[in-house]
């Protein structure tokens, strides 16, 4: 429903002048996007394309291909149940149904009250704790029945508030180069070797 | 059941040499402070008293294969760029996500300091005038204790302009990726990168050395390859080979999960581990749960065809593996026991592939979905013989020519070796096929009990 | 296909080739060349490999991996995308073995697994090249038994186009066209995996100028015209190529018709002009010739009205005007203005009427809105020649909006780098995104701007680095041409041994020109014409397809032209401003309804087909002036077409190269040398004066979607125009006291109008663009082309 806030946009230039184009930044901006709205409307991505110099047509193009980018609004939290074979192997499917019984949706829906929406994922990084999820990508290991019920009745209560934020915030801390200490990006047009290689060396 | 709870699923038990995964066991492993009471940027320090061209023999002579899959010694890949096209830029492969695969998030999360040491090493010693961290989107922890990291290194001037007070100067950028498997592929991380849908670029011409982020030279190196520099500098390449064998030294990290007592992930002496020492070594895994049978397992990743019980005895080598029928990948090993349904086993993986397929290239898009609806209707009970027969013809289509696979003395088969052909662009359309492959292959009998007896089971007995 | 039109080829083959590679095809040696892909190399020896995402103007992508096939290249057989990779010296390549059919197959089922079984009812069945390749190449049958993939359809990407998502087949073709070629990325790929379809951003639709080529392209029926669909099988189609002359780039096209009823223009692909590609307006405009506003038989005026008459009765009391006009005021009171829309034939015809049998020296082509004459009398660059010099010199339009696909041509010279662009415009053009330079200058500076930047040394060192093309035209009908032509000479004077590329718009004007539709000793130029008429002195105006009422900048002058000429004998296809003014009209044949020649920019001549019988009654215009000549008692001396390329060749001065049996032999046309001796040059004395700082200087230029005849009447372009609003830079809307959208009053030295205002950001500060020919106000009422330079105040109403 909107474009960048001021803090936004200024964090969204910064991160534009680390690249050496500008289009490269689409990606963490559509993330910042997505932190500012918990999802991804079409004036976010307009907004997007003008700052990165794309058609909207592409940023859509891009925004679409990964997992990550909601175009609808989801619950604050969203539950992904990892479905790929370790976790398979680890009883995730018992898993699966049992979130689908407690959160009373089925996968891909949200519940009523807004909190949760419930999704089916692809592998997680984590096979040797299956079976696994995450909660806004915070990974949550070894779950049981009896752990996915305290863990919702935490997130309910707002107990995990310190840990887990809202959907769309992935890292809480960002990277920040103090403008001093910055070479800023390798521009296309420097066609010389970098300063700390001697010539003769140049070739690798 | 995790040794340490900071460090989900890491193991080290017993007497290995550590390489990677030396800081572990601390609890504050991740800061700069601990990092530098351990040793850490002394291997930079050595690096930049040398001449470029000395680190990147250093690095060439430790021969260290590549960690995300392929295998390519990273020396060799560095030495690849042409002579005066600059600039070049390094990429940092952490989006990890071929399943199976746990240890380049744990690099990521535990010792970032290492990596971004490794990173420099890199960049000095080949002129990267720019390295991109890129992080798989769904590890917020990773991205924190990275950006971390790399915030305390610029403050503390081992990231950034004049690096340590040498002439040597790089930005070490963390991006971030947005969730989708094939951006792991080292073309697709580019595109990826570039703010572009992550499609896999053609090789010839696109081989990143030559034509890469930008159509500049660019080394791309996975998280665990650039985590090894740090110790082979400090130690040197001599050291680092004395470790494993002559074709694969060093150590490497794996990660052995499904239907194992103990599953973890594991830094291994490479090339002489077997994986009977992997899943049933009282350091490692200590054998199948609950005292069950081995039924097959997976020894490199989502994408490698299996092996069973027959390939126990062979070391994690890449040439012996590859001539046994399979891959190591990106050291990963799922095993399953004797309860396991092979049609759904297999399915898990297949739905995998077609769901992770970028769409570009045909026999991928549309062979790795009807592969996926076929074997579904078979695990679902509604297949037919001819659903059996109709999968290898989509796999031929995909994969012309023979499919490897390991040997089977119950079924009379010779191994045929990796690797494979392929119609497609990369091998995201091989892998769906792969685990159909190797289950109808090695268990043909599974599918034909199910077309016959039209029963749905589930994919495992539950604990 | 009609993807891959090609030009007839009748020259032979050129044998010995330096840069040959030799491959071996199937076992039998073949002649490659350096750097040719294997999938042309392998057709070139006869193997056609199958293909959907390959095509030849665009970059392969290697998707779709229909064109794999085995090759050798000393390691053993090895899988090769024969789009991707160039020849290499002993290549073995099979194209038939086992492995390659099976490879073949494989990837069409799979192609098919997902396409609609909806061939009988899509536009595309009959020429489509999945069809095609699924029976060439593909397995015979489909195992696959899956519920196939549904989407919405079909979709509306823009007004010309819609789309079906189902029979696309992701081959990037449309997207890619849209990316590299046509500058519109408003088309993308969207979704993941088996879910990936084709869109556009929501409220973004593909208003491309080029969308029309996406169709052609598209090697299904995923993407069709709105204009065609439905409307014929291909196997109904009867075709023939031709040149089109809505502007004058001279595209090759093929028109095609079906029950003597043109239906279709495919572009065709001329290597030194169009490559294939053609602009929306050129490909769709043939439905103006269905247009139920057609003059279809001779009007003689009868007080008020202009009513039927046969062709005896029109052309006699044309005669006899004339003869009354010659009677009462001489030769010289007579004129001829037009021919521009016509063949070379038309125009040669009637410049011999004017100038032998009537005898009068006043012919012009051109509507005032053009660049003298003599500017084609410089040397000539052709359109290749620009888009490989190392500079392009743009001075004139945004051509984008006037030669659609010279801009497409230059366009890729600048993003492939093989050319820097050093544009001068009076507002941001189409180029000025991908231009080296874009210099913006005040109508009235840009002599001064062009000394400037000459001055510059950056500038200066580029236009030394390697040849130099000036592309010279109108950029603005507010301002007098002058300036233009003083600009090229600038250039031509400073950067010897640049060449230029005239970039006049109208159809044949240069063909026109040249072959004699200009004036001779003492006669005017069309803006003398009108002088005169509107004093009284023209006893008789003739309009060859010319609506000065409409088309001439300064409207004023234009319309007192009109009420002033004595007798206005009118040729034209539609009773326009100007010929429903007349007092005889003699109904013309139009485009695909006669054939001849026509003459590009670049002086390339190529031949125009009579693919339809003509409408109603109509004549070709020379047929006209044939008749018309033996009413007056001449004799021209023409029974039939070819007779007229015959005598141009022959007679007139650069198109000796032009016969007949050149034109039939060439695929891609005969470039005419550039005449000598071309008319007088009227340049306005003095200077530009200064602007006041209250005022803004006007610019006015043509949009592709104007009111222009063939565009009005062709029912799918004319609702794409907009109405008319004063453009200014949006910083200087608070200056006015006013805002986006508001009305304003726009006053000039000739007149007041009133207008909606729209800030844009492609003005410059200062200035004020307004569209011409668009619906709505008219900025010509505010134009005196008596004037350098038009200023206007505006204020709130």
């Amino acid at each position: 429903m909107s474009r960048f806030n001021d803090d936004n946009l200024r964090l969204a230039k910064e991160i534009i002048g680390r690249y050496p184009k500008a289009r490269s930044a689409t990606i963490p901006l559509l993330h910042l996007a997505q932190q500012q709205e918990g999802h991804l409307s079409d004036e976010a991505m307009a907004h997007v394309a003008e700052l990165v110099g794309a058609t909207p047509a592409e940023v859509l193009g891009t925004a679409s291909f990964y997992e990550m980018f909601k175009f609808e609004p989801v619950g604050r939290y969203l539950i992904n149940i990892c479905g790929t074979m370790s976790c398979a192997l680890g009883g995730s499917d018992e898993l699966l149904a049992h979130a689908e019984k407690v959160l009373g949706v089925k996968v891909g829906g949200t519940t009523a009250d807004g909190l949760f929406t419930l999704e089916r994922a692809e592998c997680q990084a984590a096979c040797t704790e299956a079976p696994n999820m995450q909660v806004n990508y915070r990974h949550c290991h070894r779950m049981t029945n009896e752990l996915f019920d305290r863990l919702v009745d935490d997130l309910r209560s707002g107990r995990r508030d310190g840990d887990i934020p809202a959907h769309g915030t992935l890292a809480r801390v960002r990277q920040q180069i103090p403008a001093e200490r910055a070479v800023g990006p390798a521009a296309l047009d420097d066609r010389g070797a970098p300063a700390w290689l001697p010539a003769k060396e140049v070739g690798g | 059941m995790s040794s340490y709870r900071w460090a989900a699923g890491y193991i080290d038990d017993g007497d290995r040499p550590k390489i990677v995964t030396s800081r572990f066991h601390l609890e504050d492993s991740y800061t700069l402070e601990r990092y530098l009471a351990t040793g850490g940027y002394q291997a930079l320090r050595h690096a930049l008293a040398r001449t470029p061209a000395e680190v990147h023999d250093e690095v060439r002579g430790a021969t260290v294969l590549g960690r995300g899959g392929a295998g390519f010694p990273a020396g060799t890949k560095w030495g690849l760029m042409p002579a005066d096209k600059y600039p070049r830029y390094l990429v940092v492969n952490g989006d990890e996500s071929e399943p199976g695969t746990y240890k380049d998030r744990l690099l990521m999360e535990l010792d970032p300091h290492q990596l971004i040491e490794g990173s420099l090493i890199a960049a000095y010693a080949v002129g990267l005038a720019q390295v991109f961290l890129y992080i798989r989107g769904e590890m917020p922890l990773a991205h924190e204790r990275v950006a971390t990291a790399l915030n305390e290194a610029y403050v503390a001037g081992y990231v950034g302009k004049n690096i340590l007070g040498t002439d040597f100067s790089v930005d070490i950028v963390l991006h971030w990726g947005a969730g989708a498997y094939v951006v792991g592929e080292e073309t697709a991380l580019i595109e990826s990168l570039e703010g572009k849908r992550g499609e896999p670029r053609l090789k010839p011409p696109y081989f990143p050395a030559a034509i890469g982020l930008y159509g500049q030279p660019t080394i791309v190196n996975n998280v665990e390859t650039l985590s090894n520099l740090p110790w082979i500098m400090a130690n040197g390449a001599a050291e680092y080979v004395r470790i494993g064998t002559e074709t694969s030294p060093g150590t490497r990290m794996v990660a052995v999960s499904g239907h194992v007592e103990r599953p973890g992930v594991f830094e291994i002496v490479n090339g002489t581990t077997t994986f009977r020492d992997l899943i049933y070594g009282d350091d490692f895994c200590r054998g199948i749960r609950n005292g069950n049978q081995l039924k097959a397992f997976v020894p490199g990743g989502g994408s490698a065809p299996w092996f069973t019980a027959e390939q126990l005895d062979l070391p994690f080598e890449g040439k012996l593996v590859g001539a046994a029928g399979s891959m190591l990948g990106s050291g990963a090993i799922m095993v399953m026991d004797h309860t396991t349904d092979i049609p759904a086993a297999a399915l898990t993986l297949t739905r995998f592939y077609a769901h992770e397929s970028c769409g570009q290239c045909t026999p991928c898009r549309e062979g790795g979905t009807w592969l996926e609806r076929v074997l579904q209707r078979v695990v679902d009970g509604r297949g037919t013989s001819a659903d059996l027969a109709q999968m290898k013809e989509i796999g031929t289509s995909i994969c012309p020519g023979e499919f490897p696979h390991a040997s089977s003395s119950r079924h009379g088969l010779d191994a045929t070796p990796f690797p494979y052909k392929m119609t497609t662009i990369c091998f995201v359309g091989p892998s769906a096929y792969a685990p159909v492959h190797s289950a109808l292959t090695l268990f043909p009998e599974e599918f034909a009990a199910r077309v016959r007896d039209r029963v749905q089971i589930p994919v495992t007995a539950v604990q | 296909m009609s993807d891959t039109v090609k030009p007839t080829e009748t020259t032979p083959q050129v044998a010995s080739d330096p840069d040959a590679v030799s491959i071996t095809v199937n076992g039998v040696e073949h002649a490659a060349r350096k750097g040719q892909l294997l999938i042309d190399a392998l057709a070139d020896a006869g193997e056609y490999v199958p293909r959907f995402c390959y095509h030849e103007r665009l970059s392969p992508v290697g998707k779709c991996r229909m064109c794999l096939v085995e090759c050798d290249t000393g390691r053993g057989p090895a899988i090769t995308v024969s789009c991707m990779v160039p020849v290499a010296p002993g290549m073995k390549v099979d194209t038939q073995g086992e492995t390659t059919k099976r490879m073949q197959e494989g990837v069409l089922e799979l192609f098919l697994a997902n396409h609609p079984l909806d061939c009988p009812v899509c536009d595309k069945g009959g020429e489509c090249p999945l069809q095609d390749q699924a029976v060439s190449h593909g397995p015979g049958e489909s195992r696959y038994l899956e519920e196939k993939r549904h989407f919405e359809k079909p979709i509306a990407v823009s007004d010309l186009v819609y789309l079906d998502r189902e029979r696309c087949i992701l081959c990037d073709r449309c997207t890619r066209f849209a990316d590299e070629v046509g500058s519109d990325a408003l088309i993308h790929f969207a979704g993941r995996g088996n879910n990936t379809y084709i869109t556009t951003f929501p409220d973004q639709p593909f208003a491309s100028y080029f969308s029309g080529n996406t169709v052609q392209i598209c090697p299904v029926g995923a993407l069709t015209a709105r204009p065609y669909r439905f409307k014929a099988r291909p196997w109904d189609l009867r075709q023939q190529e031709s040149t089109c002359t809505t502007c004058a780039v001279g595209c090759r096209i093929a028109v095609q018709s079906s029950h003597d009823e043109v239906l279709r223009h495919l572009g065709v692909d001329s290597d030194p002009v169009n490559h294939g590609w053609l602009c929306d307006r050129g490909r769709f405009n043939y439905e103006q010739l269905h247009s139920a506003d057609r003059v279809l038989q001779p009007l003689v005026r009868a007080g008020d009205d202009l009513l039927p008459a046969t062709w005896s009765e029109a052309l006699a009391e044309a005669a006899t005007a004339l003869g009354a006009a010659k009677a009462a005021g001489g030769a010289g009171s007579i004129a001829v203005l037009g021919g521009a829309r016509g063949t070379n034939e038309d125009a040669y015809a009637w410049a011999r009427l004017a100038h032998e049998v009537i005898g009068t020296p006043n012919v012009y082509a051109q509507m005032g809105d053009g660049l003298p004459a003599d500017l084609l009398v410089l040397e000539r660059a052709t359109i290749d020649e620009a888009a490989a010099a190392s500079t392009v010199v743009l001075i004139g339009p945004d051509l984008k909006e006037e030669l659609p696909v010279l801009y497409l041509r230059l366009r890729e010279a600048a993003v492939k780098g093989r050319t820097r662009l050093l544009e001068f415009t009076p507002k941001l053009s189409g180029l000025s995104t991908v231009a080296w330079r874009s210099i913006a200058y005040e109508p009235g500076t840009l002599t001064a701007a062009i000394d400037t930047a000459l001055a510059d040394d950056q500038i200066a060192a580029q236009l030394a680095s390697g040849p130099v093309v000036v592309v010279a035209g109108r950029a603005n009908l507010a301002e007098s041409s002058t300036a233009t032509v003083q600009a090229v000479r600038t250039v031509l004077a400073k950067v010897p041994g640049s060449t230029v590329l005239p970039a006049f718009r109208r159809g044949n004007v240069i063909g026109a020109l040249q072959v004699g539709m200009r004036p001779t000793e003492g006669g005017l130029d069309t803006r003398g014409v009108l002088q005169a008429a509107a004093d009284g002195g023209i006893e008789c105006l003739v309009l060859l397809g010319a609506d000065p009422v409409a088309d001439f900048p300064d409207a004023d002058l234009a319309r007192r032209a009109l009420a002033g000429a004595r007798r206005v004998i009118a040729v034209d296809t539609f009773l326009t401003a100007s010929s429903a003014q007349a007092d005889v009209v003699l109904a013309a044949c139009a485009f695909a309804e006669k054939a001849g020649t026509t003459t590009n920019i670049e002086g390339r001549v190529s031949p125009v087909a009579r693919q339809v019988t003509p409408a109603g009654s109509t004549r070709p215009d020379w047929m006209i002036a044939v008749e018309l000549a033996e009413a007056l008692g001449g004799d021209l001396g023409y029974d039939d077409v070819g007779q007229i390329t015959a005598d141009i060749a022959e007679n007139v001065d650069g198109y000796t190269r032009v016969t007949p049996e050149a034109l039939s032999a060439a695929a891609d046309g005969v470039v005419a040398y550039a005449p000598t001796g071309i008319g007088p040059v009227a340049l306005l004395a003095g200077e530009a004066p200064a602007r006041s700082s209250y005022d803004f200087r006007l610019i006015v230029s043509r949009t592709l979607y104007d009111q222009a005849e063939g565009t009005a009447h062709s029912p799918s372009l004319a609702h794409l125009t907009t109405a008319t609003t004063v453009h200014v830079n949006p910083l200087d809307l608070g200056r006015i006291g006013t805002t986006d959208g508001a009305t304003v009053k726009l006053t000039s030295s000739k007149a007041s109008v009133v207008c909606t205002i729209t800030g844009d950001e492609s003005v410059l500060r200062g200035t004020a663009w307004m569209p011409f020919r668009h619906p709505g106000v008219d900025p010509r009422e505010l134009i005196d082309c008596f004037a350098h330079t038009t200023d206007l105040r505006i204020e709130n109403p």
